[in-house]
């Protein structure tokens, strides 16, 4: 296991048009950390997200995941190297199960080709029994099991955030992006995807985790990092957070 | 009797070359949401190649190599699936209208192109004469129809077989869930290129069975053939019978070619002397009201899409209860 940042920028820039949504932001995302992402409507912080992720070229800037340049890599290729995100509006594969939507995203399986689909039949059918446990397992631990069978577009919102989080666990992760995953979701399943996420923090897995709830971040993110126009204008623990002038601006509107 | 006989077999022979190539549509469109609105260029390109490798020999055109049935069956196919493969790298960025419209746009390049290439197709007269499988050793021209009939239900089983089996396995679920959300399936890791590509090839190659089938069948091609409305008709089976249900492709097919056989057979019969000569545009009129009228009432089809679920395709949903497109947006 190398040490340093799981994932890093350097100058990270995108312009659209005339307007520049993230100004050469070069940031380090700490191994086994859950880092706040927070910031006003408009800062940049998904812009970011997409960058990092490989669903928006930077206009200028790198992108380092695990100390290597994954710059311009698309976001399957991200995603095969250990970089799951999740997204602000849930996007799931409405007309297929619950249990579809996870079953779905191990890389490489046996019947992924047409040639192993229509004659690799045995190997193929072991595979999907061990991955039907695995996505299961994942299920029950995110207490979306009892969905199994039911179409992914009838769950609840919250539920599909849910769902977001398991996908992107089948893939055995080691940084997971979540865009603001707590936002329209009732209380109670809040409280149990915080809890998930937290336990799998503790287990390892690195989070970045953009919100708007700045209790949600102050209470479980460290550090905290805050962007503003396009700019990262804070660093530092939640506590810090809290109490720093210069964040307060931010989300009241700055003067410059 | 014979003749009733012989005429169902006749029957029965187009609906199950038609139900071939919508089974292609449907997992381009069913399974994979390409709106492919081109269906006869690829149709045509397994006719044609077919018909240039396997057909008599003609001293004006280049073709009628006189290859074996099965040789030239399946040098039209490749063919297909070659054109697909081309058109499908051209439009690879390509979406839902914006891919419907190029695709019709290469179908009638296409139509354009046997047309015009006579040294080739022969031009509008277009190419005659397939020595038909068999036919010498048969003899019967009654048995042979059974036979030919026998012949295309086979390869309809097998190709329905084949693609039971890809839209059941992971890459049939990858398929869906580009259909479903491209993006979404991005950033999981797959591919969306390269998968909508193979289904694109894939699909096409069954049209140029289909196509292939129809001018062994016919033993004669012209540009006739690749007239728009052949894509229009597919799409009606797929439609009536069901998008993302290969059993529905088929039972469209065979549900709008009698439709089509008899309302043509009807307007000739009963219809006032005067619009008779109409009865073509009549029928175009008809197939039209049929897809406005499913989308409009049943736009899932009369054989609803399944929901894959952990215990086997489910059997027991009621139909419409887990198909049509939800418009659950409600975040809790």
């Amino acid at each position: 296991m190398t040490a340093g940042p799981i994932l890093s920028t350097r100058g990270l820039t995108r312009d659209f048009g005339a307007f520049r949504a993230v100004d050469s932001v070069t940031l380090d995302f700490g191994r086994g950390r859950m880092t706040g992402l927070i910031g006003p409507n408009g800062a940049g912080k998904t812009t970011l997200f997409n960058m990092i992720a490989g669903e928006l070229p930077p206009t200028a800037g790198q992108v380092l995941l695990d100390g290597q340049d994954v710059t311009g890599l698309r976001p399957d290729a991200l995603f095969a190297r250990g970089l799951a995100r999740t997204f602000q509006i849930p996007r799931p594969f409405r007309r297929m199960t619950v249990l579809e939507n996870v079953m779905l995203v191990p890389s490489a399986q046996t019947g992924e080709t047409v040639l192993g689909a229509l004659f690799r039949r045995r190997s193929m059918a072991a595979e999907q029994r061990r991955m039907r446990d695995k996505a299961m397992d994942i299920l029950e631990f995110m207490t979306l099991d009892r969905l199994a069978d039911q179409p992914a577009g009838k769950v609840s919102g919250g539920q599909m955030k849910l769902l977001e989080l398991a996908r992107a666990l089948m893939g055995d992760p080691t940084i997971i992006l979540l865009d603001e995953p707590a936002a329209g979701v009732n209380p109670s399943l809040t409280r149990i995807l915080v809890e998930r996420i937290e336990e799998l923090n503790r287990r390892g897995t690195s989070f970045v985790i953009i919100e708007h709830d700045m209790d949600f971040v102050m209470r479980h993110c460290d550090p905290v990092i805050a962007l503003a126009e396009g700019r990262v204008v804070f660093q530092g623990t939640g506590e810090e957070a809290r109490s720093n002038p210069v964040l307060l601006d931010a989300y009241l509107g700055s003067p410059a | 009797m014979i003749g009733m006989i012989s005429y169902l077999a006749f029957f029965s022979t187009m609906a199950a070359i038609f139900a071939i190539a919508v089974l292609g549509l449907n997992l381009h469109w069913g399974y994979t949401g390409l709106f492919n609105g081109g269906v006869v260029a690829f149709f045509g390109a397994g006719a044609y190649g077919t018909m240039i490798l396997g057909g008599r020999a003609d001293a004006t055109v280049l073709g009628g190599f006189g290859l074996p049935f099965l040789v030239a069956l399946a040098g039209g196919v490749v063919l297909a699936g070659m054109l697909a493969w081309i058109v499908g790298l051209l439009t690879v960025r390509l979406r839902h209208d914006y891919l419907a419209i190029s695709t019709f746009g290469v179908a009638i390049a296409f139509e354009s192109l046997t047309r015009n290439a006579e040294w080739l197709t022969g031009g509008a007269r277009g190419l005659r004469g397939f020595p038909r499988p068999f036919e010498a050793a048969v003899g019967n021209n009654f048995v042979y129809g059974l036979l030919f009939l026998a012949f295309v239900l086979l390869v309809l089983v097998l190709v329905y077989i084949g693609l039971e089996r890809l839209v059941r396995s992971p890459f049939g679920r990858a398929l869906r869930a580009i259909r479903e959300d491209e993006t979404a399936a991005r950033s999981l890791g797959k591919n969306p290129t390269r998968l909508r590509l193979t289904s694109f090839v894939i699909g096409s190659m069954i049209m140029g069975v289909a196509g292939g089938l129809y001018v062994s069948f016919y033993a004669f091609v012209s540009p006739q053939d690749l007239a728009p409305i052949l894509t229009f008709q597919i799409w009606a089976m797929l439609i009536v019978g069901g998008a993302g249900n290969n059993r529905g492709a088929i039972l469209g097919a065979f549900l709008i070619w009698a439709a089509w056989t008899a309302s043509g057979f009807l307007l000739a019969r009963h219809a006032p002397v005067a619009m008779q000569i109409y009865t073509g545009s009549i029928q175009y009129i008809l197939i039209g009201s049929v897809i406005v009228g499913m989308l409009l009432w049943r736009p899932q089809g009369l054989l609803p899409e399944r929901l894959e679920t952990s215990a086997g395709p489910d059997r027991t949903r009621p139909a419409g209860t887990n198909t049509t497109a939800t418009t659950n947006k409600g975040v809790t």
